[in-house]
């Protein structure tokens, strides 16, 4: 933050910040040694799908308030993180999710009324209404399945791209943690394993300042996230997270090295999670409401906004058109969802193996025997 | 057919499947150029090379994570944990996740891994180096869990186990790695996976036991029948989903149940086996179902044999059973 006491720069406005990578600077204008040269198609479409995050994110957790749905955990404040990592992913790699990315996830494909589907648990949702909301998955995007344990997903991410590997293949996996994460065993085993074998992986690290109530002080006592990397053997780059240009630049970056067979590569995104860790989460208790103004300034969405009004042109009209677009399509979306039935019964039993065992079958004719529970919403 | 012991039964096992299959990949601690620590994967390394016999860091989390993710690729991983006393590192990525692949992802992502692992006593090798985990992976929604007690169904169960659409824990009998010789089929040879073996026919007391301690049942069967008391003997080989059929069957023959394993007592395996047996035959018993197992304590080193459940402690059971 600004005034921090911290040497190194916790913030990408911090003045002595020379290793975050920027781009989209103060006057609106991009960095030409670090601008990745997107064309104003392909900044619209972001913009469009950092907007849509945020509207999902705050309509999501009004109905979660409503007691509609049971859960939303969201990025509201890491969407350019979220979204330009994800854009700059070639179409064959592979993006392996912690659980905060529904925005990578739509972007791979997943329909809206998918991922609303997943919301409500209900019988069309990705995985059968199983897990609690926001534990997605979508393969035929390359997409992975979403987990609640910390950090389970890294090793596995950097299994999957030392395989390609193995297979010759052309393929990178970029894997999302938080800050968090970089303290589980899985963040250590995946990075050591991923230098050692120099599989194809981008190390994404959301730093969002919390992993729930705890500050990145008190997780760890290195000075940058990405400095990690040096007792790896694996290069970190740090970039302003909430510069839509600086995180595809550096992204690119480690995908290209990682096609070039130089192996993997930590990037450390500073971002901030402008909300609580999730609706099960109220922040007021641990967080002064004051600290959150030089974030907010740094808003990735008003940030692009600015720069594409400057560039390539936009207006307050756009704005609300855009909003009543996505308002419509999302409550099509939630009519829709909230209409659709419950799973099967006989789907609680399926997919535990590949085919169902005898005392499965026995538990469930038990089950399709006795009386129903109340409670299960539909 | 060729003679072998365990560990060549099971290294023929992975020779014809990685010939046959190039997505078969071994990887764990030692397994390439040593051909791991009791030698199971010897020269399999100087066959396929390093990219399918792969040495890893030291890390059983990191083992099964990447392996996890190399299945999710395509591959068919079977890693080995060196010792299952050591698995629980990767505890959290076998239970929480690789059990709940299929499942948590609405079918999209099966996730297929044999771990291969040591288990049990009997080798000097104290509490680290000893004990019998199946139960921690039986009671997790997602897992089958192997145990063979011969180098035929080594063989067969390992084949059997790779092809299978599921995820498999393999415990290998450590004490019998050598000792335990047979013929074992050349090429390829299967042995389904949920069927156990009756390897002794009886009429008046049913053992269930698998992995090393299907000898000391037999030894105490055999020391039985020359006191007039006829056992049947059940090797389990699959011990989940375990085969209900063959032990109820079994039980409502012989009215008598002996069930033995290494790992504790309390909440193992046996439990299990003999709520099943009061749930499915309780009208057929003759005698309250008796366990010999480990006790409920950490393994030892010196008293060793005092723990586990040799022949000479299944001998009482037996009798008490079948003079009830």
């Amino acid at each position: 933050m600004e005034g921090s006491a911290h040497p190194v720069a916790r913030h990408p406005l911090d003045a002595h910040a020379p290793d975050v990578v920027r781009v989209l600077r103060d006057d609106g204008t991009l960095d030409p040694a670090n601008d990745p040269g997107l064309r104003s198609d392909e900044v619209l479409t972001l913009f469009r799908a950092m907007v849509r995050a945020r509207l999902l994110d705050e309509r999501l957790v009004l109905l979660q308030r409503q007691g509609r749905i049971g859960f939303h955990i969201g990025c509201k404040g890491e969407e350019a993180s979220i979204l330009g990592s994800a854009f700059a992913m070639r179409q064959n790699d592979w993006i392996f999710p912690c659980y905060r990315e529904f925005a990578a996830a739509l972007w791979r494909g997943m329909p809206l009324q998918r991922y609303v589907d997943n919301m409500f648990g209900n019988a069309n949702d990705p995985v059968k209404g199983r897990q609690m909301p926001d534990h997605y998955t979508w393969k035929s995007g390359k997409f992975g399945s979403v987990s609640s344990p910390i950090g389970t997903q890294i090793t596995q991410a950097v299994g999957f791209a030392w395989a390609a590997k193995i297979r010759k293949e052309d393929t990178a996996v970029l894997v999302y943690f938080g800050d968090g994460a970089t303290s589980s065993n899985e963040f250590h085993n995946g990075m050591n394993f991923a230098g050692v074998f120099k599989a194809p992986t981008v190390f994404f690290c959301r730093n969002n300042g919390w992993a729930i109530s705890v500050p990145t002080e008190r997780q760890t006592a290195s000075e940058t996230f990405a400095q990690k990397g040096i007792a790896y053997g694996v290069p970190g780059v740090r970039c302003d997270g909430n510069d839509l240009f600086a995180v595809v630049k550096v992204t690119r970056d480690a995908v290209a090295r990682a096609a070039r067979g130089e192996g993997p590569t930590i990037i450390e995104a500073l971002t901030y999670r402008l909300e609580g860790h999730s609706t099960s989460d109220d922040p007021k208790a641990y967080r002064p409401e004051a600290g959150l103004d030089s974030w907010r300034r740094l808003d990735p969405i008003p940030r692009l906004r600015r720069y594409i009004e400057r560039t390539i042109g936009w207006t307050d009209a756009q704005d609300k058109e855009l909003e009543a677009e996505l308002d419509a399509e999302l409550k099509a979306a939630i009519a829709v969802a909230e209409k659709t039935q419950a799973p099967a019964l006989e789907s609680l039993f399926e997919d535990v193996y590949g085919e169902l065992p005898w005392h499965l079958q026995e538990q469930r004719d038990e089950l399709l025997r006795g009386p129903r529970a109340k409670g299960h919403g539909h | 057919m060729p003679q072998m012991n365990m560990v060549q039964a099971i290294n023929d096992a992975l020779r014809h499947e990685m010939r046959r299959d190039s997505r078969v990949v071994v990887l764990g601690e030692d397994v390439g150029k040593v051909g791991g620590v009791f030698r199971v994967t010897q020269g399999l390394f100087d066959e396929f090379g390093d990219d399918r016999v792969i040495d890893t860091p030291l890390s059983e989390g990191g083992i099964i994570g990447t392996a996890i993710g190399m299945a999710l690729y395509g591959l068919v991983p079977v890693p080995e944990i060196q010792f299952s006393d050591f698995i629980f590192p990767a505890y959290d990525q076998i239970v929480s996740e690789l059990a709940k692949y299929r499942y948590r992802s609405g079918g999209e992502y099966p996730a297929k891994l044999v771990i291969r692992t040591p288990t049990g006593g009997g080798i000097r090798g104290g509490h680290y180096h000893s004990q019998s985990p199946e139960a921690q992976f039986i009671h997790v929604a997602g897992l089958k869990v192997v145990c063979p007690s011969n180098p035929a169904d080594a063989k067969g169960l390992l084949l059997a186990s790779i092809r299978d659409p599921d995820p498999v824990l393999f415990f290998e009998p450590k004490r019998i790695y050598r000792a335990a010789k047979g013929d074992v089929p050349e090429g390829d040879h299967t042995v389904p996976l949920g069927k156990a073996s009756v390897v002794r026919k009886g009429q008046h007391v049913t053992i269930v036991v698998w992995g090393a301690m299907l000898y000391e049942a037999l030894d105490a069967a055999n020391q039985a029948a020359a006191q007039g008391i006829d056992c049947e003997v059940i090797d389990l080989r699959t011990l989940w989903p375990l085969d209900i059929e063959t032990i109820i069957t079994s039980v409502k023959k012989t009215g008598r149940v002996v069930v033995v394993h290494e790992a504790p007592k309390s909440c193992g395996l046996g439990a299990e086996i003999v709520s099943l047996i009061n749930e499915k035959a309780f009208l057929h018993l003759e005698a309250p179902p008796k366990r010999v197992t480990g006790f409920d304590t950490p393994f030892p080193y010196t008293l060793e044999m005092e723990y586990l459940p040799l022949s000479h402690r299944i001998l009482p059971a037996i009798i008490e059973t079948a003079r009830y």
